[in-house]
């Protein structure tokens, strides 16, 4: 004989009452040995694999990857060969009350005679979610209605729903008494809730919570300006377009991104205060000889920002693949915590959205960002006659403690320059 | 660079598995007892292996990993005799294990069902001490006693590198070198104080600070199980015979995370890992036991038969385990317990009745 069992997401840290799905090793059908690993989770603290506590056979994923999943919520249905494995049991963990969807068998104690139905019918050996969703619903607006523990247990055993009973208690808590009577009088039971939009409160952890933090650290100290400029893009797009030819079939990616990359690398070389940091104490000016590029990427995990170690030591064929490598790297989340650090000026590209333009914030230790807004083909002026190109917009923001209005117009005017004419820029170059 | 660092470390077996000599120790152990220390390290890892996983499953609230350090627990509690008292931090499970503490005794504590888990009296081996090197000066004052009894009895005391940073460890070693006690710190240098590394806080090897302290330290191999063995033996032997504490530091890696609520992913690299791979104890012991004749792979399969049963005992009867009642947690706070105590465990037993009252009513 067979029964199905469920795995609820357990507290993989210290107190930790939720975690979000990364992905799933195991599809249903998949047949796994007690302690096989079988789901990926990230919590606040850490990004680990949890095994299976039963041997069988997988029958349900319940959640789903991207999902945020409370402790305690079932994340998997197993089938397992009946007596093969202990009864499930839910820990009690340190700081936790015992959960009350422990085992159906439990569940179910205590439900006779009353007129809670909706799991009347199910069989026996199947688990009832859509009662723990209903207790729930009467749960979640404890702070609207008084009533100690014990009460609040009568009033589940009973089916009374304790938001709709009037409280007679001294301090306006609802009794042991007022519960019974309601039970009594045919007070409506506990009806399952609709999932109605309603205000939250959303805890922020992991990648989004860097982020705001960063962010938030970096409007604070630094004072950012910025500054932006439109770039005739037909020599770019062109010069894009040949080194895919040249390149094609040896797997090297090259896009805008590593042309803009480039210009912003050589205005960097020029103008070396871009790669400097400010340091309070002093003040100082860090002054760094390596370019290490931020590449602003968008991930099913949040905002990530990878670095190009040393880019300006690299080619561009070496600055494509380099660039390719960690974007792809941060999109699997395979980053190691050395690709996310370090960078001294980064690059975001919000023309993927469908964005002109905007004003970058500085990330914590860097002194320039260069944003590149979309391609778009505009009215440009080529000597006294309108006509129709494709223009990208540049937006520069730099810390202004580090670099005057009139170095910072330099820099961006530099990466204008190599992006409106690539090759006679290189070529000027290589005198 | 492991090699590097471990160049004054006393060394008799080599992570191949050589059986190398050292001018100042040496061991003889009979093939039985070879075996034996072979068994436990095998069955504490896979203890410690079915802990995580439990952790994992939600079934116990927290594990510290001793995995890579069976050497040094294995064979230091090896060294003691019966009638020797160990201090352990809440990484031993080698030494709770050799000291008869059982598996579901240390579960237990793990599971938050028990402040303790055993009878430290009975099984010659302290509680795990949680607060970070408290156990030392703890050690140092039974050793106290041991001396002012005048017992034929050694203390040894485990800790971890980070935990020599902390002032009661320093005190302790301070109380030994005074009352020249009959005392053995065995430092248990993994490399990690959580996610500190090793070099940012010992600027100095950890072993040579017991000069400082005027008793010697001496720095063995931490996964070579006989090298722990000779150098704890001869470091007892000094403590039973008034030679003093000695400090011992074996050297070895916490192949693990810090707790399970650690993601050493993020502070330390794969590639440290594979070095250190290379220097596990079990193997090479295995491989000398092996090499020499000392046991075959019938030996070898028992003994994972033996992990393999241990495991199945370890999950189900954590499983198993049920939550004490909670007014057992007034049980122990005094042998006669105040009017004030007994007062709230009445109350608290009556608010778990009223849980029942009211559908019977």
């Amino acid at each position: 004989m067979t029964s199905i069992r469920e795995f609820a997401l357990p507290d993989v840290g210290e107190g930790l009452t939720e975690a979000e799905i990364l992905r799933w090793l195991v599809q249903p059908g998949d047949v796994v040995a007690v302690n096989d690993m079988i789901v990926e989770i990230e919590t606040a603290k850490a990004a680990v694999e949890l095994p299976s506590p039963f041997a069988g056979t997988i029958v349900e994923l319940k959640v789903q990857p991207g999902d945020v999943v409370a402790v305690g919520t079932p994340i998997v249905g197993i089938e397992t060969v009946a007596a093969a494995e202990a009864p499930s049991r839910q820990a009690v963990l340190v700081g936790y009350g015992v959960r009350e969807e422990s085992t159906p068998s439990r569940r179910r104690r205590g439900r006779r005679g009353t007129d809670v139905d909706e799991t009347a019918a199910a069989p026996a050996d199947e688990p009832a979610p859509a009662v723990a969703v209903s207790a729930a619903a009467s749960e979640a607006s404890p702070g609207v209605v008084k009533a100690k523990p014990p009460v609040r247990h009568l009033a589940r055993e009973l089916g009374v729903d304790l938001n709709r009973i009037i409280a007679t208690g001294l301090h306006g808590e609802v009794t042991r008494e007022d519960v019974r009577s309601a039970a009594g009088s045919g007070a409506p039971p506990a009806a399952p809730s609709r999932q109605a939009p309603r205000d939250e409160r959303i805890a922020v952890h992991g990648v989004h919570r860097a982020m705001a933090e960063a962010m938030a650290h970096s409007a604070r100290t630094a004072p950012q300006v910025t500054e932006w400029v439109d770039v005739e893009m037909t020599r770019a797009n062109q010069a894009v377009a040949r080194l895919r030819e040249a390149w094609q079939g040896d797997g090297v990616r090259v896009t805008l991104l590593t042309l803009v990359a480039t210009g912003l690398i050589r205005a960097v070389q020029a103008h070396p205060l871009t790669n400097a940091a400010w340091v309070d104490e002093g003040p100082a000016l860090q002054m760094r000889g390596a370019v290490n590029m931020g590449i602003a990427a968008d991930t099913p995990r949040g905002l990530l920002v990878p670095v190009v170690k040393d880019a300006g030591a690299l080619s561009l064929r070496q600055l494509a693949g380099a660039i390719q490598g960690l974007v792809d790297d941060a999109r699997e989340g395979r980053s190691t915590p050395a690709d996310l650090t370090g960078g001294t000026v980064s690059v975001t590209n919000i023309g993927v959205f469908g964005i002109d333009g905007g004003t970058p914030l500085l990330p914590p230790g860097q002194s320039a960002i260069l944003a590149m807004g979309r391609v778009v083909e505009r009215p440009w002026v080529v000597e006294g006659v309108v006509v129709s190109r494709p223009v990208m917009q540049l937006t520069l923001t730099f810390d202004h403690r580090v670099m005057d209005g009139a170095t910072g117009s330099k820099v961006l005017r530099a990466v204008a320059d190599f992006l409106a004419d690539p090759a006679l820029e290189l070529l000027v170059d290589s005198r | 660079m492991v090699d590097a660092l471990l160049g004054s470390a006393v060394q008799l077996l080599t992570p191949e598995g050589e059986r190398v000599e050292h001018p100042d120790f040496d061991i003889t152990l009979t093939d039985a007892e070879l075996r034996s220390l072979y068994r436990d390290m095998v069955l504490v890892r896979r203890l410690d292996a079915e802990a995580t996983a439990l952790q994992r499953q939600g079934e116990i609230g927290l594990w510290a990993s001793s995995l890579g350090q069976e050497a040094a627990q294995v064979g230091s509690a090896h060294s003691l005799r019966s009638s020797d008292y160990a201090f352990p931090t809440y990484r031993d499970h080698g030494v709770s294990w050799c000291r008869g503490v059982q598996p579901m005794e240390i579960l237990a504590m793990f599971r938050g069902i028990t402040n303790g888990g055993w009878d430290p009296i009975a099984r010659r081996c302290s509680l795990y001490t949680i607060v970070i090197g408290n156990q030392v000066l703890h050690a140092a004052g039974y050793a106290m006693g041991v001396q002012l009894d005048g017992a034929d009895e050694a203390v040894i005391v485990y800790f971890g590198d980070g935990a020599t940073d902390e002032g009661d460890v320093n005190e302790a070693f301070v109380l030994g070198a005074d009352y020249q006690l009959p005392l053995v710190y065995f430092c248990e240098n993994n490399q990690w104080a959580i996610s500190s590394p090793r070099d940012r806080f010992n600027r100095a090897p950890l072993y040579q600070r017991a000069a400082g302290f005027g008793f010697p330290g001496v720095r063995v191999d931490g996964n070579d199980i006989l090298a722990v063995m000779a150098v704890t033996r001869m470091a007892l032997d000094r403590a039973r015979s008034g030679g003093g504490p000695t400090l011992v530091e074996a050297f070895t890696y916490r192949m693990g995370a810090h707790t399970t609520s650690d993601d050493p992913t993020r502070y330390r690299h794969a590639e440290d890992l594979e070095i250190w791979r290379l220097r596990d104890p079990i193997e090479r012991l295995k491989v000398y036991l092996a090499r020499n004749g000392m046991a075959d792979r019938s030996y070898f399969d028992q003994v994972d038969h033996e992990a393999a049963d241990l495991a199945v005992l370890v999950r189900d009867g954590v499983r198993a385990m049920a939550a004490p009642a909670p007014e057992t947690m007034f049980d122990h706070v005094y042998v006669d317990p105040t009017a004030e105590l007994v007062a709230q465990r009445a109350g608290l037993i009556a608010y778990e009745e009223s849980f029942a009252e009211g559908l019977t009513a």
